[in-house]
């Protein structure tokens, strides 16, 4: 597994994708935190940065690397190699790649302006949905043997992740506005990983306050420790889940 | 050694292969022939695990290679079409093959040696010319000494030199008892480097037996002159019996 995974990095870092987004994150949060003093602020902007850039650069980063080591892989199978430990050690060597730009990209120069509790779970957030987003990648390019079809699947999961999810939500929410609504949304909440990092953040936030009744029910439900085990829970089901299912069609799959 | 029981593929409507039941022995050399998409790489990739069955098993030294891996050690594989990740250098491919295996033991780059690979190690595989690239696949195959070796289309786009190379050491496995696996289009090379032929038409066997033995029944010299006999008094006898 070390050797298939040793051999994956040296090609990504080969590429040098990973030490652009690394150099782009550092960047553009060194830029937040001389612009604005207030961390808080600051973590706010990166937000956005963590809900919708960071999914996409790891989905679609994580697609064509699969197809453009197909060649790696095929090699890989005719050797003595278990076809999971090729799997896996692809996944690992992605995953932990594209986490680390993230955690350099932007723990970086958060520690150096002083970690905050929020800080921490921004971080965090980025990390889990940088691991969601690879496996659903895996997912996709499992799914196909067209690398443009594959891609096409990756971007699907995305918007329907960032925008389409969230519209369908509004309109129940509004739909249903006369009705108790806080445990269903807090289910519907779950089915979106990128949903639920963002409910995570704004109660990290201490904006809550502005939700008004649901935000104290979630308040309360995220704040303690049950709902921090609670969602740590889903996302990691998040990731597990694609994962294992792109790894059983990986192993029937014909080259 | 290898023994296939009642394999069947299909890739969605196609079926690559049918009902194809073949026993390999250890020591004896095999030339598979059959016209294009008759499915001899689907078989062959069968045997290797890179394609899944549909039905049916595949027994290796006495186990199904179902979920199993490890048998993979003992089969030397040279593709059809090498391919290889393209920004890595022939040196960088052949020591990340040598170091992807636990204990390489004896590693044979006789192959190596013979087709002057060193001269170009630090070449990226995507300047290589395709009969390079076949070089190199046929060094791989040989490099772990393997006990069984398979071949498919061994001899196509190499110059005549290389080939003479390669059909020397294949022979030079074949005399240490190795189990010989070659598909080829080229009859001249299988009447040398072969003993059994297994003929492969639309997926399902229909022959399988010495190649003296077919060579004594179509009274034909040549390989290439026995298979045609064969194949017209196959098509003889099918219009018959319609």
């Amino acid at each position: 597994m070390t050797r298939v995974i040793k051999y994956v990095f040296y090609d990504i870092l080969r590429t040098r994708f990973i030490l652009l987004y690394t150099a782009l994150l550092l960047i553009s949060t060194f830029a937040m935190f001389q612009i604005d003093s207030d961390p808080g602020k600051v973590v706010m902007s990166l937000l956005n940065v963590v809900l919708m850039v960071v999914p996409l650069v790891s989905i679609v980063f994580t697609t064509i690397h699969f197809y453009n080591s197909y060649e790696f892989i095929e090699l890989m199978l005719a050797q003595p190699i278990n076809r999971r430990v090729v799997f896996l050690g692809e996944y690992l060597a992605v995953t932990s790649s594209l986490c680390m730009a993230f955690a350099v990209g932007i723990g970086l120069p958060i520690v150096i302006y002083g970690p905050s509790a929020s800080a921490l779970s921004l971080i965090f957030c980025g990390i889990a949905l940088t691991m969601v987003f690879v496996s659903m990648a895996f997912l996709a390019s499992v799914l196909t043997r067209d690398k443009a079809k594959a891609i096409g699947i990756a971007l699907l999961f995305w918007f329907y992740f960032s925008l389409i999810y969230d519209g369908f939500l509004l309109w129940f929410v509004y739909a249903f506005a006369d009705y108790p609504l806080e445990k269903i949304t807090l289910t519907l909440i779950a089915l979106n990983p990128v949903d639920l990092a963002r409910v995570i953040m704004l109660l990290q936030l201490d904006i809550s306050a502005l939700m008004g009744y649901t935000g104290a029910f979630y308040k309360e439900f995220f704040g303690g420790s049950f709902g921090i085990v609670f969602s740590s829970f889903v996302l990691f089901l998040w990731v597990a889940i694609p994962c294992l299912f792109a790894l059983r069609i990986f192993s029937k799959k014909d080259l | 050694m290898i023994s296939i029981q009642k394999v069947n593929k299909n890739f969605g409507k196609l079926s690559a292969l049918k009902n194809v039941e073949l026993d390999l022995a250890m020591g004896r050399s095999y030339a598979l022939v059959g016209p294009n998409g008759s499915g001899k790489t689907t078989l062959i990739k069968s045997i290797l695990g890179l394609v899944i069955p549909s039905s049916g098993e595949i027994i290796f030294d006495n186990k199904s290679i179902a979920k199993d891996w490890k048998y993979r050690e003992q089969i030397g594989y040279m593709p059809q079409i090498g391919r290889y990740p393209e920004n890595m250098t022939i040196g960088q491919l052949i020591d990340m093959m040598k170091n992807i295996r636990k204990n390489p033991s004896e590693v044979d780059d006789s192959l190596i040696d013979q087709f002057k690979l060193y001269k170009f190690y630090d070449k990226r595989m995507h300047t290589l010319s395709g009969g390079t690239r076949q070089k190199v696949s046929a060094a791989l195959a040989f490099l772990f000494n393997p006990a069984v070796l398979i071949l498919d289309e061994p001899t196509a786009g190499l110059d005549p030199i290389s080939v003479e190379l390669l059909k020397e050491k294949i022979l030079e496995e074949k005399a240490k008892g190795k189990l010989l696996i070659i598909s080829s289009h080229i009859l001249s090379d299988l009447d040398e480097l072969t003993t059994e032929m297994v003929y492969i038409y639309e997926g399902k066997v229909h022959y399988n037996n010495s190649i003296e033995s077919l060579k004594q029944e179509t009274q034909e010299k040549k390989l290439g002159k026995a298979i045609a006999t064969m194949i017209g008094q196959k098509q003889l006898i099918d219009s018959i019996n319609k």
